[in-house]
């Protein structure tokens, strides 16, 4: 058996794995929060309660109606989007001209409600989500088993992040999104409704963050509070990363992951303060962030 | 509010905080809206009169909460001795954090502050001192110099008081100073008071310092009148609370935090036996109709709508 650092080698892939099944999480969340915040100059605090919600609403789709996890792909990001329609259109809708701060307050507000909403209909314990038929058990792949689950994860998740960097950087649709983030006047001006785009990118970055939510559910306790440790550590990989750079957010979202994985071998201790740390450090260095303009 | 009218009002409650104890409302209830007050003060410091947003403030509340409560129960430091390197743990720690917020403003300073106090958190969680889940229990509130003995419930809540009224004073005193002129002035136009000659960051560092240290002595004297320590103090929906205080009442006007504290200290403590998880959804909705609806606090719609109607007269 091979060792690096008396670390079986196994030890040190299994950790790698779950690191990028974290980085992909950590990934399609601050994408979200890239875009909504790029065009709406809001940092969505709720971001963690919709990533909850999204998987709450799997769990239900199963539990109540019946539906598999394949609808629930479908089904969950598609009502939490809605959902985010509904709230952008009767609160952020009104916050836009002033001091952003207001913005993430009032995104705090509302997760605080979908916590406690939930808490006190579901209970606070965590519910469990069976894994897909389609996707149980591990394949052996010589040096050690990889669960076929984690690997569609980091695969559907990359999938889908670079899906979203494909359709905002090379598409019409993209651009029209970047140029109404850098001038909304203007591209009204050319006759496209502003505020329709606005109110749509917001439910698609929140629809981002139901679908890390849907993803994690066979993996991970489905409870009302396992959003909001993770939209901290997301907060973490935005400034680490610079929100101005769709590419950036995807790449440090993943390096942070599998950076946490390492810690958690090395260092146990410090995998849940590793990747604050590292945002301290790159903030002395760069304060702008990795990938961010001043 | 003119001079003589504001001397009215501090009159009428100074008169009600020393006599509430007797008409049949516990001092430990007291106590415990008198140091989320001194809290939201220090915190008022910073957003109200500088416009920076801490999302992170629970960590100097916590860390001094622990050093205190560590210090009196395993070293049997005297009460003074414990609250006073408590606060200054609390320096110390927004020296540190305040050097690598202060680097960006505005979103990303709320949400580095946020980021640093989880990790402030997870220290408090493993570090050997803290007892982790449990916290630290009994601690005692030993006396004051040998002279006063603050077993006494009432005792310790005149010292609140005191110590309430002492830093009340002084932030009233800090903003009216020609340094609390700067910090305004920063907060409406940075660009325009660096162009006059004034180091920005080193007068917002200043505040932050100055903020995180009365609230690690609120979070001290807290520890003290309740007699523990525990994660709470430190975690992060304790910095969403003293956000809320402040911005209830009324951020950037001096009573306003004092009122926020008072009602939602109330309020947890009249539904958090009836409703349960309610109390985080009805915190929630009032953070959402402060955001929506009144912007500028309780106090601070009182003071528009008065300056309205004197203009209109």
């Amino acid at each position: 058996m091979t060792d690096i650092f008396g670390i079986p080698i196994q030890v040190i892939l299994g950790q790698l794995l779950l690191g990028l099944v974290n980085g992909s999480f950590y990934a399609m969340l601050s994408l979200g929060l890239a875009v909504i915040f790029g065009l709406l100059g809001v940092v969505n605090f709720a971001h963690g309660a919709f990533y909850m919600l999204g998987a709450y609403a799997t769990w239900v789709l199963l539990d109540v109606f019946g539906f598999g996890y394949w609808w629930a792909l479908l089904l969950s990001p598609l009502a939490v989007g809605v959902l985010g329609l509904v709230l952008e259109r009767l609160f952020l809708r009104h916050l836009y001209k002033i001091d952003p701060l207001y913005g993430l307050l009032l995104t705090f507000g509302l997760s605080l409600i979908a916590e406690g909403v939930l808490r006190e209909v579901f209970g606070a314990s965590g519910q469990t989500y069976p894994v897909p038929e389609l996707l149980q058990g591990a394949i052996d792949v010589g040096f050690m088993n990889l669960p076929i689950y984690r690997v569609w994860v980091i695969l559907a998740s990359l999938a889908i992040c670079f899906l979203t960097w494909y359709l905002i950087e090379r598409t019409r649709l993209g651009s029209t999104l970047r140029a109404a983030t850098e001038n909304p006047r203007l591209v009204q001006a050319f006759g496209i409704n502003v505020p329709l785009i606005v109110m749509f990118t917001y439910a698609a970055g929140v629809a981002l963050a139901a679908l890390a939510g849907v993803l994690s559910a066979p993996i991970i306790q489905v409870s009302p509070l396992m959003g909001s440790s993770l939209v901290i550590v997301v907060f973490a990989v935005v400034v680490i990363g610079g929100m101005g750079s769709i590419m950036g957010s995807i790449l440090s979202g993943v390096g942070l992951g599998v950076i946490e994985g390492f810690t958690k071998v090395l260092y146990p201790e410090a995998s849940n303060i590793v990747v604050f740390l590292i945002m301290a450090i790159v903030l002395c260095w760069r304060p702008a962030g990795l990938f961010g303009k001043e | 509010m003119n001079m003589t009218r504001n001397t009215t009002f501090y009159t009428v409650l100074l008169l009600l905080a020393l006599l509430a104890p007797w008409i049949g409302l516990y001092p430990i209830f007291l106590m415990t809206i008198l140091c989320y007050a001194i809290f939201a003060c220090a915190f008022n410091l910073m957003l109200g009169y500088s416009g920076m947003l801490s999302f992170g403030h629970s960590a100097y509340f916590g860390v001094s909460s622990y050093v205190t409560a560590w210090l009196m129960t395993a070293n049997a430091w005297s009460t003074p001795a414990a609250l006073l390197v408590g606060a200054l743990s609390s320096t110390v720690l927004g020296l540190v954090i305040g050097l690598i917020a202060i680097r960006r403003s505005g979103i990303y300073f709320a949400m580095i502050t946020l980021a640093l106090s989880q990790l402030v958190y997870f220290v408090c969680l493993q570090a050997p001192f803290t007892g982790g889940e449990n916290g630290i229990q009994g601690v005692p509130r030993g006396d004051l110099f040998g002279l006063l003995s603050l077993a006494d419930d009432l005792s310790m809540y005149y010292f609140v008081l005191f110590v309430f009224v002492m830093v009340y004073l002084f932030i009233q005193r800090v903003v009216h100073s020609p340094f609390g002129q700067v910090l305004k002035a920063i907060r409406e136009n940075e660009p325009r008071a660096s162009s006059l000659g004034y180091f920005a960051d080193h007068q917002k560092m200043l505040v932050f310092i100055l903020s995180s240290t009365l609230a690690g002595l609120a979070g001290s004297l807290k520890t003290v009148a309740l007699g523990f320590a525990t994660l709470s103090d430190v975690i992060q929906s304790t910095s969403g609370e003293v956000i809320l205080m402040t911005m209830l009442g009324g951020a950037g006007t001096f009573f306003g935090p004092v009122l926020g504290s008072a009602i939602v200290v109330a309020l947890q403590n009249l539904l958090s036996d009836r409703v349960g998880s309610w109390v985080t959804v009805i915190i929630g909705a009032i953070f959402v109709i402060c955001v929506m609806a009144f912007r500028r606090g309780i106090v601070g719609e009182w003071l528009a709508f008065q300056s309205r109607r004197k203009s209109n007269t």
